[in-house]
């Protein structure tokens, strides 16, 4: 039954039950004589099938006669505050239009002060009046917002996801499920749980970092299982001299991976462990790679292994050093790590930009490479300057007086 | 007593009486000694409003902290319980008090619900069994709680989520109710003036409220010409850039709460000859906040730039105070000297304290990557480069600096663009999740929610109009002697601030495109005084208006409208209220999603 704007009037002033309003004062309610003969229904619902003893009234407060829907809301009064209370149960069996709406200035818990004094108390029943309330809610804004901050705040996430998979709100129904993720502390019950959240209606970005937080998680258990068995076998060396300190078990991806160039560089890519899977897998650029991988092998001091990072055959055979980070970058990762100067050096050389190379070699004391700058550069100034900054006596020292004194640059200053 | 609440316009001490009263009689309705067992987020607030020794005047011997199991064992004849309506605590309860000791004497249970009762939480201590044992239950409405002679906040962590997020007026509903209180102490507020969906229905609220109270009459004289409701979502910019006043700074490294600090101790450690340093203090430093202390109150809203010179001229001035026992020739004049000495040395204790927590502020301030930070934030206020990836963010990220850091300044961007372009999006999206956990996308929905990092929608770029018409960005910026309230950020006007500035002159009137580009509704109502009352201004006296800021506000806006108040010719005088004095960390924090 669709009932229009102008029936709805007609039936609100026309109908023998005097309606209920929340804008009504408290004074004028207590008048109301027909809500005065409401009845009080004190059951608790606990027992979903018992619907045949329910008793429901209507507006008015006289027990319904017929009934159109098993099941309804049923109305718990207010036991807990002195005053009697007054309950109401609200005849959901009457169309949409019939109901008038909750006053659209009020907070969830305006409503529920509201109802410590003792107007309405909805509960809600788990079976097939779902869809009933399901139904009435989706054209009362207010009123779902409130339901839904009631279910939040009692924690019945079953019914939530429920609400929001009526009501088509698909993609917050997925994310309120992976919330759930948060509060499973099990790694392999946590796996498990992720997969349940693969295919849900997340938007394309999201399925697929969903996805890949699942296949991470799943690969985390592998690797920990099996690496934490190789330490105490005590046979490998690198966990011999490096023993791990914390688990790699829900550790974000780069996390991961910097773990794996650390512990497993040299695997081939069929293992699980081996960084170049990883880096297939998922899909990780070459500039995360690169700075991960980079930052890992730094910090075990094998320059070996970070020089081949840098170096790529061209076609003809000839090598050549390149990076989709910015060699800056290199220069300052690798001094975190304590590099060596001379391996600072070669790649403080290799920074394109003047200014940044000069920068930079000053201030790790590169002292070859700002001689050779400030020579390329024909700055004399600039090189008698630095000459205070070298070690007396020291091999710079001399490098700088040769050049100074040597016949055929042509100085610009 | 708070006499720093009294200094302002309005004296809020008289606020704050009105709700110690309250308290003192519901304690005195629990006759008898007493212990009190605190929800611990409440006794930040309640230390603004009561003392201990309020409370050991109204016979509470023992205090102690909500926790599972049982009470520990305390010789008096009532127990209250101080809680906010949360369900948790609630079970919390139950445990205490069906752990009770039955052998020991008999102790009475009160329930104390703060700001409002719950139906919720009574009905959960009902199926818990322990709803009878209380005797008393009731509710202390403490919504807007004075913090110094020109702030109020109601302290509502929650309320920006909430409002913004969850379509959850119940702070709102709290607002209104706070407003009321003041009406009542204060007078009716004659025009009220908005901007924003929950100014509109806080404004609401209050019409209904005062409609339903219609009782008394109230015969108080106003005190405020105006009420001024802004949504923090009108401006989702400034708490996102880093605060550069003094105050500001304190709150952005170290974090103000309840208007105390907690600092770390080596600076403040006496200096004792010959110590060694081996006794050096372990335990943070907590100093207090407020008005109450000269020289902070001189130096708090300055831009951090400026303080260094007033402290050395502070630092002079005293140094030749104590100079002058030299020229104490007198009896009469040493006498003089030394009655002096209690002020003085409590000047030179204080100068030490804020000339210490500078230093430590400097030691920030001068980092390298401050400055890249703050580079990099005002190229996106005035408009640069906000259309593409960053590259100082993108190296934050692979440094894994913290997570909040990058989500302020990426947040930044997207609001300075009126949202990134998809591409761009997505990319910083893919590092942070990649690089700090996919368990993000969640806080990342929070703040798309919000409106803080979204993609662009068709639709033009309105922030270069916002910014040229509202003046946002001024390039020449005087920090020592500002000339305007863009010292705060020095360069950025925070928009919300301006918008009050120019309500009070010319009027929106003026501003109404730009104002219609901003999200929310703008209006303006009166509410009608009984003749005798109406407010007759004196030539020269300026306007009081009550700005209330819905969903948090930071020092910076609280210094530049501070600025406004003591201007020559401003014309108005603000007193500030909010849900929540907050700074950009603790707001994003507020929005990621943790465990339950």
């Amino acid at each position: 039954m669709n009932r229009t704007k102008g029936d709805e009037e007609e039936y609100w002033n026309s109908s023998k039950f005097k309606a209920f309003t929340f804008d009504d004062e408290d004074d004028e309610l207590s008048q109301l004589k027909e809500s005065k003969r409401a009845v009080n229904s004190l059951r608790d619902f606990v027992d979903d099938d018992d619907d045949d003893d329910l008793e429901r009234v209507s507006w008015s407060g006289e027990p319904v006669g017929s009934r159109t829907r098993p099941g309804s809301f049923q109305s718990l009064s207010d036991a807990l505050s002195d005053t009697p209370a007054k309950s109401y149960a609200p005849e959901l069996g009457r169309p949409k239009g019939e109901y008038r709406d909750y006053s659209n200035d009020w907070s969830p818990s305006d409503t529920v002060r509201r109802l410590r004094k003792g107007k309405v108390l909805i509960f809600l029943k788990r079976t097939l009046s779902k869809e009933i309330l399901f139904r009435e809610l989706e054209v009362r804004q207010v009123a779902l917002r409130h339901l839904i901050h009631f279910l939040k705040e009692i924690g019945d996430q079953k019914l939530l996801l429920d609400l929001f998979r009526f009501l088509d709100r698909t993609e917050e129904l997925a994310l309120s499920h992976y919330r759930e993720h948060l509060n499973i502390q099990d790694p392999d019950k946590r796996k498990e749980f992720l997969k349940t959240c693969v295919g849900l209606p997340f938007s394309a970005e999201d399925s697929a970092h969903i996805q890949d937080h699942y296949t991470l998680l799943e690969r985390q258990i592998i690797i920990e299982a099996n690496d934490r068995h190789l330490e105490s076998a005590g046979q490998t060396e690198i966990f011999r001299k490096h023993p791990r300190k914390a688990s790699i078990l829900n550790m974000p991806l780069v996390t991961t991976l910097f773990y794996s160039c650390f512990y497993h560089y040299t695997e081939a890519e069929g293992t699980f462990s081996s960084p170049v899977n990883l880096k297939k897998t998922f899909k990780i650029p070459d500039k995360q790679y690169v700075l991960t991988a980079l930052a890992a092998r730094a910090k075990l001091r094998a320059w070996n292994d970070v020089d081949a990072l840098f170096t790529t055959k061209n076609w003809l055979g000839y090598t050549k050093k390149r990076a989709p980070i910015g060699f800056h970058r290199v220069v300052e990762i690798l001094h975190k790590n304590n590099a060596p100067v001379q391996i600072l050096q070669e790649y403080v050389n290799l920074v394109e930009d003047v200014d940044t190379k000069l920068n930079l070699a000053t201030k790790f004391k590169c002292h070859d490479v700002v001689i050779d700058t400030y020579r390329d550069l024909k700055d004399r100034q600039q090189l008698l300057a630095y000459r205070s900054k070298v070690d007396k006596g020291s091999a710079e020292e001399e490098k700088i007086d040769a050049l100074l004194s040597s016949s055929q640059i042509r100085w610009k200053n | 007593m708070a006499a720093h609440l009294s200094y302002g316009r309005v004296n809020l001490n008289v606020l704050r009486e009105a709700v110690r009263r309250e308290l003192r009689e519901f304690l005195d309705k629990c006759a008898g000694s007493k212990a009190i067992v605190w929800d611990e987020y409440l006794t930040g607030p309640f230390g603004l409003i009561a003392q201990y020794s309020l409370l050991k005047e109204h016979e509470v011997e023992k205090m102690f902290t909500l926790k599972g199991n049982r009470l520990p064992a305390a010789d008096v004849k009532n127990i209250i319980f101080f809680v906010r309506p949360r369900l948790e605590l609630m079970d919390i309860i139950a445990e205490n008090v069906l752990s009770e000791d039955r052998r020991g004497p008999t102790r009475d249970f009160h329930i104390l619900f703060v700001p409002r009762r719950s139906l919720l939480c009574e009905q959960r201590l009902k199926d818990l069994g322990v709803l009878g044992s209380f005797i008393h239950r009731e509710e202390y409405s403490l919504d807007l709680i004075p913090f110094d002679g020109d702030l109020l906040s109601m302290e509502s962590e929650g309320a920006f989520k909430e409002c913004y997020l969850e379509g959850d007026q119940t702070s709102l509903y709290h607002a209104a109710k706070g407003l009321m209180t003041l009406q009542a102490l204060y007078g009716t507020i004659p025009q009220i003036f908005g901007k924003g969906e929950c100014a509109r229905q806080v404004a609401n609220m209050m019409i209904r409220m005062k409609r339903e109270f219609t009782g008394s009459q109230n015969s108080i004289f106003p005190v405020f010409d105006n009420l001024l409701l802004l949504d923090r979502n009108v401006d989702l910019l400034t708490p996102l850039a880093t605060q550069l006043t003094y105050e500001g700074l304190i709150d952005e490294i170290y974090g103000i709460q309840n208007s105390y600090v907690k600092l770390p101790p080596e600076k403040f450690a006496p200096k004792k000859q010959g110590d060694g340093g081996k006794d050096l203090p372990t335990e943070a430093k907590k100093l207090q906040l407020n008005s109450a202390e000269e020289l902070y109150a001189e130096i708090r809203d300055k831009n951090f730039n400026a303080v260094g010179s007033v402290l050395s001229k502070k630092a002079k001035i005293i140094s030749a105070a104590f100079e002058e026992r030299h020229n104490a020739k007198t009896v009469g004049e040493i006498k003089q000297f030394v009655s002096q000495l209690p002020h003085m040395q409590a000047a030179r204790g204080s100068l030490a304290n804020r000339t210490s927590i500078a230093e430590l502020i400097k030691d920030v301030t001068t980092s390298e990557d401050f400055f890249d930070k703050l580079t990099v934030e005002q190229e996106f206020m005035s408009g640069i480069d906000t259309d593409k990836v960053n590259n100082y963010i993108e190296d934050c990220i692979a440094q894994k600096h913290s997570l909040i850091k990058v989500l302020r300044l990426v947040c930044l961007q997207s609001v300075c663009n009126s949202g990134l372009k998809q591409k761009v999006l997505d990319y910083y999206k893919r590092e942070i999740l990649q690089t700090y956990g996919y368990e993000h996308i969640l806080t990342l929905h929070n703040l798309e929610k919000a409106g803080l990092l979204k993609p662009q929608t068709g639709g033009r770029n309105n922030y270069p109009t916002i910014r040229k018409t509202l003046r946002l960005w001024m390039d020449d910026v005087n920090e020592q002697n500002p000339t305007d309230i863009s010292y705060v950020y020095s360069g950025y006007a925070p928009l919300s601030v301006r918008l009050a500035q120019l309500l009070s002159r010319p009027g929106w009137r003026s501003i109404e495109e730009v104002l219609r580009i901003l999200p929310g509704p703008h209006f303006e109502e009166r509410q009608p005084l009984p003749t005798g009352l109406q407010k007759k201004r004196q030539p020269g006296e300026n306007r009081v208006t009550l700005i209330f800021f819905l969903g948090g506000v930071t020092f910076a806006e609280i210094a530049a409208l501070r600025f406004l108040s003591q201007l020559e010719d401003g014309g108005t005088e603000y007193v500030i209220a909010t849900t929540k004095l907050m700074n950009g960390t603790s707001w994003i924090e507020a929005l990621m999603e943790k465990p339950f």
